[in-house]
């Protein structure tokens, strides 16, 4: 079982990057669960949503505890809530942000969980040049595709579509491919450099 | 049929057979064809005005169907003493679910009628004061608002009578009942209180609202049949006087419910969408004494000595709908005549301290 | 056909494809999302039914009424706080012997306000007469739809399918859908047993007195007592048609040899499964008894899936609801029901029985608290009765306020202080 966990803010979408993960694994006939952390609904205040991808039927309804991944779409987060709370040792992480890790202040913590891969993503630039609005849950499975490949990109853009129309749905799959990309291409650069 | 005012010129009385009219224009329970929606054999005390209202409301609602009608009761007087078990006075399609839940489940059985493919099935609901202005005011406003095609019939004593004459929010001020007993400097139930459910359903705007009483049956079964010319959510609130909580002659339920109207105090009109259409003109108005009289739930107004400042405060209530109404105008002019009427609240006059 | 779906429009959708044909929607947390879905349905024309915008969920259950007794099948959903202000027209319901189908996507009752999911709310009304089925999984909650129109026409009494508020109506997970032909052919129209017909005019809901009520409510109690045999052919009637196992009375889960068995309603039952095979691969032999109908009450079924299991030790109820002063509702119905079997126990004597109250106003219940309580039940260190994950410092701390002084103020409150004060950065 492979499970996710998404941290962000109402209004970002991160109950919908939940649901389009697991319709991207429903799609490549494998079973999965998403579902949001249940707070009151308001903009802005910290959302928390899970997703459990495997090959056999998911029977646990209690929250992600030891999350394999975690998608961080708000980077503001950070030093407000313990996000990173029950990471696997070689958990990933993949954090929406232009800048680095260290950047971030986080170096320390790069440190001590080097088991696994900590990347960040400029998911809501991706969206800003693709989509026209900062919502970086499209581009952020975009990522997390190219990172674990827990799903293909093409199950990630089926989804998409399936969620989506128009204008939308197009400029939602050209950001997660751009994510896909970006995040493949640093990954095969740093394979030709070690 | 455009309601068309007999005048009968008897003196003394106002019985005048319909052997008198033509066939057109007698009253329905004169047919040998009626239907006895509400039969004989229910358990009503002698002189109900409830039961007397009931029928001819009924009986007036089956013809204009044709019989295809489903009736909905709140809990009550008539809902007890029309079904005491294993019998039942009702001929017709007749559900009783809850006290304060008979507009809903009228709107549902609309619902049903509609879905089902049947929308010739009129409903009609019907429920006395205490269900209607009180416990059931919620699902009324809502079956008003949803434009739910039903009628609801008020059957209005101005009390919970079934459960032993209790004030509900129909019941007038000074009035005794067992929960505001005429006792202490302010006998009987407090001025300032109470709600105009008419009024209230007119602010809903529903097709069509109305006022009748027993004493008027020919304008109570005009009015129950007319009510069938609309679809969507219609309310009739009739005043059906109660000889036992009233403490008045069964003999005179009918004369009580007249001075009532005579009295200016129960307003006879009928409104459409919001706007009064018409109003029963007072013939011969009578001072509010005459009909407090009558009835032993006033009698602390009389005795041990007579308490005119209370019947002057009715009386200005009085004088109030006459002049809301216009049911002292020019009694010639039959038909409508909104510019008459002035649905603003009336003056108040603060020092008396009234509302 | 498969879809990866949220479980409220999977509901949705399997209540559309009973062709209600009034459906009435007062909206509350969590069941909302599923009349809006049919809300929707109605509007674009797939579902034809009459959609009633209500004013309150007393108004809900009183139209349904209306409705049903006018012949028509009607469907609506509440959870929590609506229940109880339905409650007197839940009981009407039942009284009346409408068949009439409610989802309720179990909610805690407050006060405290709480939108969170427990078993509170439907286990305030196992008393009204209604049929109570307890969904497992998303899956279960779209059949339990299906076979509650045919359990509830065919005996004439209203059936509640419940499951779990957020974890499973806001949980996007894999349903096979039912398809419309599917569905045709296993619940036929609605014949009513009585019905507001002009032509055929009937008093419904007269006043009974003395002289008959017992015989009404006897009858009531045969329904039910119906319905014990009528839930399980539904059941077998289901998987032939639709190729799945899905409702029924009791699921049992690796209780053959168990020596230890939980017993649990509503999606839990999934945590506890996984946490039997992870106590299993520890040596402890435990198993799980999932009740499906919660009423009427499997007496004999719980009796069947037990009795064989003849190193039963331990039976450890974990309930979503509390009974102050009294304890565990479902233990309570539990005991009773292993209390004799033609005056003979089953297991003579020597099964404990331990109440864990679990899950309360959306606690999770989480699969390491689970091992952690059933591993020290196996070791004969868990109370009769206990709560699970329970702040004791939290109560202490409030408890020691109320001693210290008579303006304590409110409970809640202080316990909300004191958790924000001492909590590290918790997950939101």
């Amino acid at each position: 079982m492979f499970q996710v966990r998404f941290h962000g803010r109402g209004g970002q979408g991160v109950v919908t990057a939940a649901e389009l993960l697991a319709s991207a694994a429903f799609r490549e006939d494998r079973y999965a669960q998403a579902f949001p952390s249940f707070g009151s609904e308001r903009m802005g205040a910290p959302v928390t949503s899970f997703c459990r991808i495997d090959d056999k039927p998911i029977r646990t309804h209690e929250p992600v505890t030891d999350p394999d991944a975690l998608l961080i779409q708000d980077p503001t987060l950070l030093h407000q809530a313990d996000v990173f709370v029950g990471l696997k040792p070689d958990g990933c992480v993949l954090l929406n942000s232009a800048r680095s890790f260290d950047e971030l202040g986080l170096a320390d913590f790069a440190a001590e969980h080097d088991g696994g891969w900590l990347r960040t993503l400029p998911a809501s630039s991706l969206a800003m040049a693709h989509l026209g609005r900062p919502l970086p849950g499209a581009p952020m499975l975009g990522g997390l595709a190219a990172l674990t490949g827990v799903v293909g990109l093409d199950a990630v853009l089926a989804a998409i579509a399936e969620r989506f129309t128009g204008t939308v749905a197009a400029g939602n799959a050209a950001a997660a491919r751009a994510a896909f990309e970006f995040v493949a291409g640093e990954l095969a650069r740093e394979r030709a450099n070690a | 049929m455009p309601y068309q005012p007999i005048k009968f010129y008897q003196v003394g009385s106002f019985a005048a057979g319909n052997r008198l009219l033509p066939e057109d224009l007698r009253s329905v329970q004169s047919g040998g064809d009626r239907a006895n929606t509400l039969t004989c054999g229910h358990r009503a005390c002698q002189g109900c005005g409830e039961a007397l209202g009931a029928r001819y409301a009924l009986d007036a609602v089956t013809r204009a169907t044709k019989g295809k009608l489903i009736a909905v009761n709140a809990t009550g007087c008539l809902e007890v003493f029309s079904t005491p078990f294993p019998e039942t006075s009702w001929q017709i399609a007749w559900l009783h679910s809850l006290f304060g839940n008979a507009p809903a489940v009228a709107s549902g059985v609309a619902a049903a009628m509609k879905a089902m493919g049947r929308p010739d099935i009129r409903v009609v609901a019907q429920g006395g004061d205490g269900g209607t202005v009180d416990i059931g005011m919620a699902c009324l406003s809502g079956m008003f608002e949803r434009d739910d095609d039903v009628l609801y019939i008020c059957y209005d004593n101005q009390a919970y009578m079934n459960t032993g004459v209790q004030r509900s929010g129909a019941t007038p001020p000074a009035a005794r009942t067992a929960t505001t007993p005429a006792v202490g400097p302010e006998p009987g139930n407090a001025f300032g209180q109470g709600k105009n459910v008419p009024l209230i359903a007119m602010a809903h705007e529903i097709p069509y609202v109305a006022t009748a009483t027993v004493a008027d049956l020919r304008d109570l079964e005009y009015k129950a049949t007319r009510a069938m010319d609309f679809h969507g959510a219609r309310y009739l609130h009739v005043l059906v006087p109660c000889p036992l909580g009233w403490g008045s002659p069964p003999a005179d339920t009918v004369k009580v419910a007249r001075l009532a109207t005579e009295s200016g105090l129960f307003p006879v009109f009928e409104a459409e969408a919001g706007q009064v259409t018409g109003a029963t003109p007072i013939r011969h108005q009578v001072p509010v004494q005459d009909y407090l009289r009558l009835q032993a739930r006033y009698a602390h107004l009389f005795r041990p000595e007579e308490r005119t400042d209370v019947i002057a405060r009715i009386q200005a209530s009085a004088d109030r709908n006459i002049t809301r109404f216009g049911l002292l105008d020019d009694q010639d002019q039959q038909t409508s005549r909104p510019e008459r009427v002035r649905l603003a609240p009336a003056p108040h006059d603060y020092s008396a301290g009234e509302r | 056909m498969l879809r990866q779906i949220e479980g409220s429009r999977a509901v949705a959708e399997a209540v559309a494809m009973c062709r209600p044909q009034v459906i009435c929607a007062y909206p509350i947390t969590p069941q909302t999302h599923i009349v809006e879905a049919l809300g929707t349905l109605v509007k674009k024309g797939e579902l034809n039914a009459a959609f009633m915008n209500v004013e309150s969920e007393f108004a809900a259950m009183s139209a349904v009424i209306g409705a049903s007794a006018a012949g028509a099948r009607a469907y609506t959903a509440t959870a929590s706080q609506g229940l109880l202000y339905m409650s007197e027209a839940v009981y009407n319901a039942a009284g009346l012997g409408l068949p009439v189908v409610m989802t309720v996507a179990n909610r805690a009752i407050g006060a405290p306000i709480n939108i969170w999911n427990d078993h509170s709310d439907a286990m305030s009304q196992r008393d009204a007469g209604w049929i109570q089925l307890y969904a497992e999984t998303n899956q279960e909650a779209a059949d339990l739809h299906v076979q509650a129109f045919r359990i509830a026409e065919e005996l004439s009494n209203p059936v509640m399918v419940c499951m779990d508020g957020f974890l499973l109506t806001h949980a996007s997970e894999r349903v096979d859908l039912p398809g419309q032909e599917q569905v045709d052919g296993f619940l036929p129209p609605y014949e009513p047993r009585q019905v507001l017909d002009p032509n055929d005019p009937v008093s419904i809901g007269a006043m009974v007195g003395p002289e008959a009520f017992t015989e009404v409510r006897f009858l009531a109690a045969e329904r039910m007592r119906q319905a014990l045999d009528l839930i399980p052919a539904v059941a077998a009637s289901f998987a032939r048609e639709f190729g799945r196992p899905s409702g029924g009375l009791v699921r049992p889960y690796r209780v053959e040899d168990a020596e230890l068995i939980v017993v649990a309603l509503g999606s839990v039952l999934g945590t506890i499964q996984d946490a039997v095979d992870e106590l299993r691969a520890d040596g402890i032999r435990a198993g799980a008894l999932g009740i499906t109908t919660f009423r009427p009450f499997p007496a004999e079924a719980v009796r069947e899936a037990l009795g064989g299991v003849h190193r039963l030790r331990r039976l450890v109820v974990v309930e979503r609801a509390l009974a102050p002063g009294s304890g565990g509702i479902v233990t309570a119905d539990l005991r009773a029901a292993l209390a004799t079997t033609d005056g003979r126990p089953p297991h003579p004597g020597d099964t404990i029985i331990s109440t864990v109250i679990a899950g309360l106003g959306g606690r999770a219940v989480t699969r390491k608290a689970l091992r952690a309580m059933l591993t020290s039940a196996a070791q004969g260190d868990l109370p009769p009765f206990s709560f699970l994950d329970l702040r004791r410092d939290l109560v202490e701390s409030e408890l020691a306020r109320m001693r210290a002084a008579r303006r304590s103020g409110p409970s809640a409150e202080n316990m909300l202080r004191d958790l924000s004060a001492t909590a590290p950065g918790a997950l939101d």
